[in-house]
């Protein structure tokens, strides 16, 4: 299960800038990576989310599915999750 | 219609480390190797796959070879096996006019069934079996020996032999560098390089007629070689003068870096490593300084790595891409140690195969091997890989094909890009056969029923 409660704090502006006020670190993400935090933000599955990104970006299933993945273990890695 | 993917990437904001010299080692992407694409050699002989290239290979030894001939009249070389006996590799250097260095019995053989004659052929190394011996005195090799017990083994074989035999002894001495090559030939310092020649000029079997050292390997100091000649000409004078013989030939090896990047230094190899020219200039030069013209010995060079290393590419192919817990990118490629030995002494180039976006992060290559130690590049500077990406490591030429060993996967093919850009293959990729051919089975032991 993932902790998103640190997720609800953040600040994220459409241009990929994210304030984190508990921390005071701030980050930047691609668009990918913000569509995903977005989502994750906002409580959806990872299929949910992996659906969302193929319907807006051309992707494979698979490639998808690791790229996640590998996005969650990196926020995990800064304590975001 | 959809947008372009690019895979996600979050980054932490930080105050940027300041790097004055502006360089970054581990990034870019080729798209072909001497106008080959890379997909190429893949497809015809399968990843991963090394590649070496004639031209390079020509190129780095002609200049070597003419900067050194330039300098002082009697240079010669001699192709140091053991940094690459590929048939294909080593033919093209006799081609060039490059005699054979050798430093076992296999390696004597190899060349001899290459077609080199064995007076072509420079027998190095700390252990020569009789027989091997036998055989290089008959041909009429130049045999450099490395100590006392080799002594007596050698005036062995030359009495199977029937004759008086020619020889070199191999010494070693402080140049100032650390760790110092000890453990070859006979020290100068001490005294035992002159016991040796006493020995030797006391022999009926025996005669002195040159003098070997190889002070270490991947050297970034020239002046070290400064030091081996001026001791090892010092050494000859003594000889000539208390023995009454001349001596015909100095060797002084090999030792000459690449452009690789040797673990440990901070410097990329660009800034660190000294062109070949400044090391071939302190032995040219310091043997004008110390002899007279008439008393030029001829003088040979066996450098390996600094004419093959960079005439080398490994390319493989990422197979799967990992995270690890402390948030580290890592990619499974499919070359490990089993095939890059080298990879314990150098941070090789890392190159990919296409432009791909997304935040660069230093990752872990590792290899396909079931070992923990297998390990190819502990901090490559790589954007995101998707699986499939081939990854292109250099420099390559030097060691790996030698060094390489056949654990749990087969050993790959080997191509080579000729000089007019014709692709071959100059080693098949191993198969079942290759590894249990010399294998015998004992008849108790072949059946079993699981």
């Amino acid at each position: 299960m993932m902790d998103r409660d640190k997720l609800s704090v953040l600040a994220i502006s459409d241009s990929g800038f994210i304030f984190d006020p508990v921390t005071g670190h701030s980050y930047t993400a691609n668009a990918t990576g913000l569509k995903i935090l977005e989502l994750l933000k906002a409580g959806k599955e990872e299929d949910e989310i992996k659906s969302a990104i193929m319907d807006e970006f051309e992707a494979s299933d698979d490639e998808v599915t690791v790229d996640i993945q590998d996005f969650v273990e990196n926020l995990k890695k800064y304590f975001l999750v | 219609m959809k947008k372009e993917y690019i895979k996600p990437y979050i980054k932490r904001q930080s105050a940027g480390v300041m790097n004055k010299f502006g360089v970054t080692y581990n990034k870019g992407h080729r798209e072909d190797i001497e106008g080959i694409p890379i997909g190429r050699f893949t497809d015809e002989f399968g990843s991963p796959v090394f590649v070496l290239s004639e031209k390079v290979i020509r190129e780095r030894y002609r200049k070597i070879y003419s900067y050194f001939s330039s300098k002082y009249p009697k240079a010669k070389m001699s192709w140091s096996y053991k940094t690459n006996y590929l048939g294909a590799v080593c033919s093209i250097l006799h081609q060039e006019g490059e005699t054979a260095e050798v430093v076992s019995d296999f390696e004597y053989e190899k060349a001899r069934s290459l077609g080199v004659p064995g007076n072509r052929i420079i027998y190095n190394g700390p252990y020569k079996p009789l027989d091997s011996l036998v055989t290089a005195f008959t041909d009429g090799a130049m045999v450099n020996l490395d100590n006392f017990d080799e002594i007596i083994k050698a005036e062995e074989a030359a009495k199977k032999v029937g004759k008086k035999v020619s020889v070199g002894i191999r010494v070693n001495m402080d140049t100032g560098v650390y760790p110092q090559w000890s453990r070859f030939g006979f020290p100068i310092e001490n005294n035992g390089a002159f016991n040796a020649v006493k020995r030797i000029s006391h022999s009926e079997h025996l005669h002195l007629e040159g003098i070997h050292c190889h002070i270490g390997t991947f050297m970034m100091d020239p002046n070290a070689y400064k030091e081996a000649v001026k001791k090892v000409v010092q050494l000859m004078r003594k000889i000539e003068h208390e023995f009454e013989i001349t001596i015909s030939y100095l060797d002084f090896g090999g030792g000459f870096p690449s452009n690789n990047k040797l673990k440990g230094t901070y410097l990329p190899p660009e800034v660190a490593v000294q062109p070949v020219e400044n090391f071939i200039d302190a032995v040219a030069d310091t043997l004008l300084d110390e002899l007279a013209p008439d008393e030029y010995p001829d003088v040979y060079l066996e450098t390996g790595r600094a004419i093959v290393d960079e005439a080398g590419w490994l390319i493989s192919t990422v197979d799967a891409v990992k995270r690890l817990p402390d948030g580290t990118k890592s990619y499974i490629i499919d070359a490990g140690v089993n095939l890059l030995y080298t990879s314990a002494w150098y941070n090789y180039k890392v190159e990919i195969d296409r432009e791909l976006h997304g935040a660069y992060e230093n990752s872990i290559l590792y290899g396909p091997l079931c070992m923990n130690i297998d390990v190819v590049a502990e901090s490559a500077f790589l954007p995101p890989l998707p699986k499939g990406t081939r990854i292109i490591l250099s420099p390559m030429g030097a060691y790996n094909v030698t060094q390489w060993m056949q654990f749990i996967r087969y050993r790959p093919a080997v191509a080579m890009i000729m000089e007019d850009g014709k692709l071959e293959q100059i080693r098949r990729a191993e198969k079942l056969e290759d590894i249990t051919g010399p294998e015998f089975v004992p008849d108790k032991l072949r059946k079993f029923n699981l």
